[in-house]
């Protein structure tokens, strides 16, 4: 009885936090759609924190083509899957990275932001997102291939909200999938460039 | 048992149903503005602007000024990234004036943003005035869940309660025409 009266008392709280899941920029204009509250993970990983990262050359939203390899040995890199355009949190979350382009600078680090999404979706997204200083790549075509590569892609052909921190030798450092539902804070992944 | 189970079923279909999914407005003009607990900033001359005397919480109607303007921001809202300019210039302005500082402050809420984040964007946009963290959105959500950014106009009545006289989501314009604005709608001349 009390284990059942413990689960109500949860299920409301959870329920009822759900509905103050966050503030949307007026940039969007109420042209972001709510899927509502996701399955926070639908994916196994495929790669591991100490191995290889898996190369891929993407098509970029700025045009031409860039590969993980092209930043081997000179960059550390950041990858940011997040699930689709137009989408809560992801609407947000690429121009909070422009609040902290110096830390990444500090690092020697560039971030790479991908999704799913065709480039001419991501042109209007990203458009409205004002100037991101990184580049954003389509894993369009073959649906999510790079997404499947790294074990980030979801049932529904989505992607993961999640992000991988790669030193310039190619090794995974950091891996964070996140709850889809949820914004990954700044200082977490500062904190992780920080221990390159 | 058998209550338990009603309550459960009632929690499982009015509480999707209707609750959750009714976001609450911000008040109006003319409304008191609600009783909402805020953390004092960290820094002493932070809390010398607000006329606070510690740290620790705080409600807008301990800020010493009678005007208080209130930007509901996140650091990841483009548009309000693009407006920090502009705001920062209203603050200059508001400072420069002889006869406005002191009486109007501008302060920051940062909805959903930790303290890390607000000093991020502080640190990047020059942001001369405090950004009060909001980490797990409970100051916005009490004031009302707008889109970002969103500017509250507040002022003391002369009970000391603060009653809202602006509210509006989107850019404010040129700062001297909202300053303007805000001086009319406050009835600044009428301030000691």
């Amino acid at each position: 009885m009390k284990k059942f009266i413990i689960g109500v008392s949860i299920l409301t709280a959870v329920l009822f936090l759900g509905s103050a899941a966050g503030s949307e920029s007026d940039s969007f204009e109420g042209n972001v759609y709510d899927p509502g509250k996701l399955k926070p993970r639908d994916s196994a990983l495929k790669v591991r924190v100490g191995g290889r990262a898996p190369d891929f050359s993407l098509p970029s939203v700025r045009g031409g083509r860039i590969a993980l390899s092209d930043f081997l040995g000179k960059k550390n890199v950041v990858l940011s899957f997040v699930p689709a355009a137009w989408t809560p949190v992801c609407s947000d979350q690429w121009p909070g990275y422009n609040v902290i382009q110096d830390v990444f600078e500090a690092h020697d680090a560039v971030l790479l932001g991908i999704t799913v999404d065709n480039i001419p979706s991501l042109f209007a997204w990203t458009s409205r997102m004002g100037k991101l200083w990184f580049p954003v790549l389509s894993d369009f075509w073959p649906h999510g291939a790079v997404s499947d590569r790294y074990g980030v892609l979801r049932s529904d052909g989505t992607s993961e909200r999640a992000l991988f921190v790669i030193d310039k030798k190619g090794i995974i450092r950091f891996i964070d999938v996140h709850d889809i539902n949820k914004r990954p804070k700044l200082e977490d992944l500062v904190r992780q460039l920080d221990k390159l | 048992m058998r209550k338990l189970a009603i309550v459960a079923f009632l929690v499982f279909v009015m509480v999707p149903a209707g609750f959750p999914q009714q976001a609450k407005a911000p008040p109006a003009p003319g409304a008191d503005f609600p009783k909402v607990v805020l953390t004092a900033p960290d820094t002493r001359s932070e809390r010398s602007y607000l006329g606070l005397s510690g740290r620790g919480k705080f409600d807008i109607s301990q800020i010493k000024a009678p005007v208080v303007i209130l930007e509901i921001l996140s650091i990841y809202c483009p548009y309000c990234q693009n407006e920090a300019p502009n705001i920062n210039e209203l603050y200059r302005m508001i400072e420069a004036d002889a006869n406005l500082r002191g009486k109007i402050v501008i302060v920051g809420l940062g909805a959903g943003n930790s303290a890390y984040e607000a000093g991020a964007f502080k640190k990047k946009y020059s942001v001369p005035f405090p950004i009060i963290p909001d980490p797990e959105f409970a100051a916005y959500g009490q004031i009302g869940e707008v889109r970002t950014p969103h500017f509250i106009g507040i002022r003391k009545t002369s009970e000391g309660d603060p009653r809202v006289f602006y509210s509006k989501t989107g850019a404010i314009g040129d700062p001297a025409e909202f300053l303007a604005k805000i001086k009319k709608a406050a009835g600044i001349k009428e301030l000691k």
